[in-house]
């Protein structure tokens, strides 16, 4: 009796964790990951393997080293290593991939001070940092397939890259694009899987749809506009696993809902804005990484108001008639 | 005026458990305690000043502590006996406070001065009536009633709502007023809006009382009791916290407070369940404030039950009614877990705004460990006030005035939204609080 715990309120906690938020996104990309695994093959599974490995152990020793609390136990690297490796080509090297989740974890994340303070998605960060140091390799496509695939075998497009070159190549069907039926990056291909994920972290309540929504729709029209198959453009490319699992990151999109609208929209619009003119097929990745360095200017000038609060220009306008 | 068929829809709140375990079991009156601890403050405002000595005899319902500040109210001995001791007790936010300590004779004698009022009137009257019978807001924020009943001249009052939404998990109270005294809270809604004008009345309840509901219907919609036919129970969602002030009025009549402003500056008077129903007995019998009913409960506690007590009774005595703890208190509550006050010890006496006691358990005191925040807005979606929680925290740490004043720190009700969302289970409410202070301490030094 002579030793009550004094804190401050509340007393009660929710049930939700940064662990079992974590849990819920790992579980909720678990379908796109087996169906990278059926698509491309078991050399999948050792990319997402060796990202997911070497994500933890360099976040285990940059903590080490910089002395601070061990963090991998909230799981976020884990993701950030599945998330990286469903960006890559099931063709690419071991050792690129290692260097990747270095990048993501080290560089991106932990060098700006861990979890929740870094500016742009780590994953998507380590992947435009690839792109631009190992470019043949990471564009080294295989086919749906493929299993035999490796670095030195043939060559196919990705649905986009199709697109772009406007060669004489068949482009696929809608249902190719669902089930994944294509050449591209492991996490991309398979539209149903993703979607599948991404409806479970809505309902769990982990994201809300706000950014998914407004990024696939402002995508659309904007595809509709320029005279483009907007259904093509949501179902091809990493627009999916975007909008549902990089941009919602939420560390680098705004907190309230204007600020998510905004920056959804932005990330739409520069996304078919780079598939149309870009000398890029893809313009997923640089699209969410600009919007992840716009957020802190859209949460400066756009902030949502106070209970109660009217707006400041209207006082001032009525001041002088009184 | 129209009567609202739905509630007006509110932002943010959380899915807060209920645990409404004493809900169908009536309230029990405590038999009166061998000694009481009346604290001189039992209020928001100035602490009173003891009005007997040591030694002297005091009888139920007599003062024994009072000011002549205007927001404060008086104090009344619950049992009559002698006057032992003017001691200094130390109060839950730590504050020491004059208290005067009554050993009991044993005979409960009711004060001979005590008759009921004459006819209330006028507003003024009735504010007046509600300082001598020591009322204060009984739902646990303890705001002196006559200053809230006296609307000052030029704000229209149009709506009175009468707060039983109850969303604090665990606490009781006001849904066993409803089921116990039902025609008594009609009765004093009656008068009050009869004196104040007010043909538009509002019973808020949250739809997790079904029971209270179907009562307090029945007798709303006997013309009897209402005559006028201005009396509504209108159901409210089950979410925390349905009965904050300002999100109970937007919810009952869409109007927003404006902030650093009162219900009354929208046109509306809250008021709770128990105030009401303690004035309309006080305009029968001229009895003040003496008994409070409080819910007790929680994991340690033997029998969980509402208890009618004599205001200053021990809590510890209060407990041992219950049966006693059935296991370790490892932390107890003034109030319900989301805004109630840890306190240091059980030996603290009820105060009138005390709503509930809870003493919980191992498992039910421990509290997540404060992990980096992670920005996921949780926060920011669950506030009601739609404040950015995490961002104050930051202009906290930062010890940056200015910054808290553009987040609007003080429309901060503390209602617990935000950490209770809090998957990082940082301390958001405490840091709010302690921004609060800096933002005090800068207004001080300027001034």
């Amino acid at each position: 009796m002579d030793k009550l715990i004094v804190s401050s309120s509340p007393h009660f906690h929710g049930k939700k964790t940064t662990q079992n938020i974590m849990l819920d996104v790992i579980l909720a990309l678990s379908p796109a990951m087996v169906a990278s695994i059926v698509i491309f093959g078991f050399q999948a599974a050792v990319v997402i393997i060796t990202c997911v490995a070497s994500c933890v152990l360099s976040e285990y020793l940059c903590r080490r080293v910089m002395k601070r609390p061990q963090t991998v136990g909230d799981l976020s690297c884990v993701v950030t290593g599945i998330l990286l490796a469903l960006n890559l080509p099931v063709t690419i090297s071991p050792f690129i991939a290692l260097f990747g989740s270095v990048v993501a974890i080290v560089v991106v994340k932990q060098m700006f001070g861990g979890i929740g303070q870094n500016f742009v998605n780590p994953a998507l960060t380590a992947r435009i940092v690839l792109m631009n140091s190992f470019p043949a390799r990471m564009t080294h496509w295989t086919g749906a397939f493929d299993y035999a695939a490796r670095a030195d075998s043939v060559t196919t497009a990705t649905p986009l890259g199709i697109l772009a070159e406007g060669g004489t190549e068949a482009l696929p069907s809608y249902w190719d694009l669902l089930l994944g039926r294509t050449g591209g990056c492991l996490g991309e291909t398979c539209a149903i899987a993703i979607l599948l994920g991404g409806l479970y972290l809505i309902v769990r309540r982990v994201i809300s749809p706000v950014i998914p929504v407004t990024y696939l729709a402002t995508a659309a029209v904007l595809s509709f506009l320029l005279g483009r198959d907007p259904l093509f453009d949501l179902l091809a490319g990493g627009l999916m696993l975007g909008a549902f699992f990089m941009a919602t990151d939420y560390t680098t999109s705004p907190l309230y809902f204007w600020g998510r609208v905004v920056f959804a929209v932005g990330c739409g619009v520069l996304t078919i804005v780079i598939r149309e003119f870009g000398s890029l097929p893809e313009g997923v990745s640089y699209s969410i990484v600009l919007m992840n360095i716009m957020t802190p200017l859209i949460e400066r000038y756009l902030k949502p108001r106070a209970f109660g609060r009217v707006k400041e220009k209207k006082q001032k306008q009525k001041e002088p008639q009184r | 005026m129209e009567f609202p068929k739905h509630p007006f829809r509110t932002h943010g709140g959380a899915p807060v458990p209920h645990h409404k375990n004493t809900a169908q079991s009536p309230s029990v009156v405590m038999p009166p305690p061998e000694r009481i601890v009346l604290p001189m403050q039992q209020h928001i405002g100035a602490p009173c000043v003891p009005t007997v000595k040591k030694g002297d005899h005091v009888y139920v319902g007599q003062v024994v502590g009072d000011s002549d500040a205007y927001v404060s109210a008086p104090i009344h001995a619950s049992i009559s006996g002698t006057v032992t001791e003017l001691t200094q007790v130390m109060l839950t936010g730590g504050q020491m406070t004059q208290a005067v300590v009554i050993e009991s004779d044993g005979k409960m004698e009711k004060d001979p001065g005590i008759y009921p009022p004459a006819a209330i009137n006028s507003k003024e009257e009735l504010a007046k009536a509600a300082r001598s019978a020591g009322l204060v807001g009984l739902g646990g924020a303890g705001f002196p009633a006559h200053v809230k009943l006296n609307v000052p001249e030029g704000k229209n009052i149009d709506t009175l709502i009468v707060n039983v939404a109850e969303c604090e998990p665990y606490v009781t109270s006001d849904h066993r007023e409803a089921l116990e005294n039902g025609k008594n809270v009609l009765d004093g809604i009656y008068k009050i809006k009869e004196i104040l004008g007010v043909h538009r009345v509002l019973v808020a309840v949250e739809d997790n009382k079904p029971d209270v509901i179907a009562k307090l219907r029945e007798i709303a919609d006997n013309p009897e009791m209402d005559p006028k036919d201005e009396v509504r129970v209108l159901p409210l969602k089950s979410r925390y916290p349905q009965g904050a002030e300002k999100v109970l009025v937007q919810a009952c009549t869409g109007r927003r407070v404006p902030p650093g402003q009162l219900p009354a500056d929208v046109g509306c008077l809250v008021m709770n369940i128990a105030s009401i129903s303690f004035l309309a007995s006080y305009m029968r019998t001229g009895m003040p404030l003496t008994l409070k009913r409080v819910t007790i409960d929680g994991s340690a506690i033997k029998e969980p039950k509402n208890v009618i007590v004599p205001i200053g009774t021990k809590i510890a005595d209060v407990i041992e009614f219950c049966g006693g703890y059935q296991s370790e208190p490892q932390k107890m509550l003034m109030g319900g877990p989301m805004m109630g006050i840890a306190i240091t010890t059980d030996q603290l006496p009820i105060l009138k705004q005390n709503n509930a006691i809870l003493a919980f358990d191992e498992k039910e005191a421990a509290l997540l460990e404060p992990t980096a925040c992670i920005r996921c807005g949780k926060c920011v979606a669950a506030c009601p006030m739609n404040l950015m929680p995490t961002k104050l925290e930051k202009a906290v740490e930062k010890k940056d005035t200015e910054a808290l004043k553009a987040l609007d720190v003080t429309t901060c009700m503390e209602c617990g939204c935000c950490a209770f969302s809090c998957p990082a289970g940082r301390r958001l409410v405490q840091a709010i609080r302690l921004g609060k202070s800096y933002l005090k301490k800068a207004g001080a030094k300027k001034a």
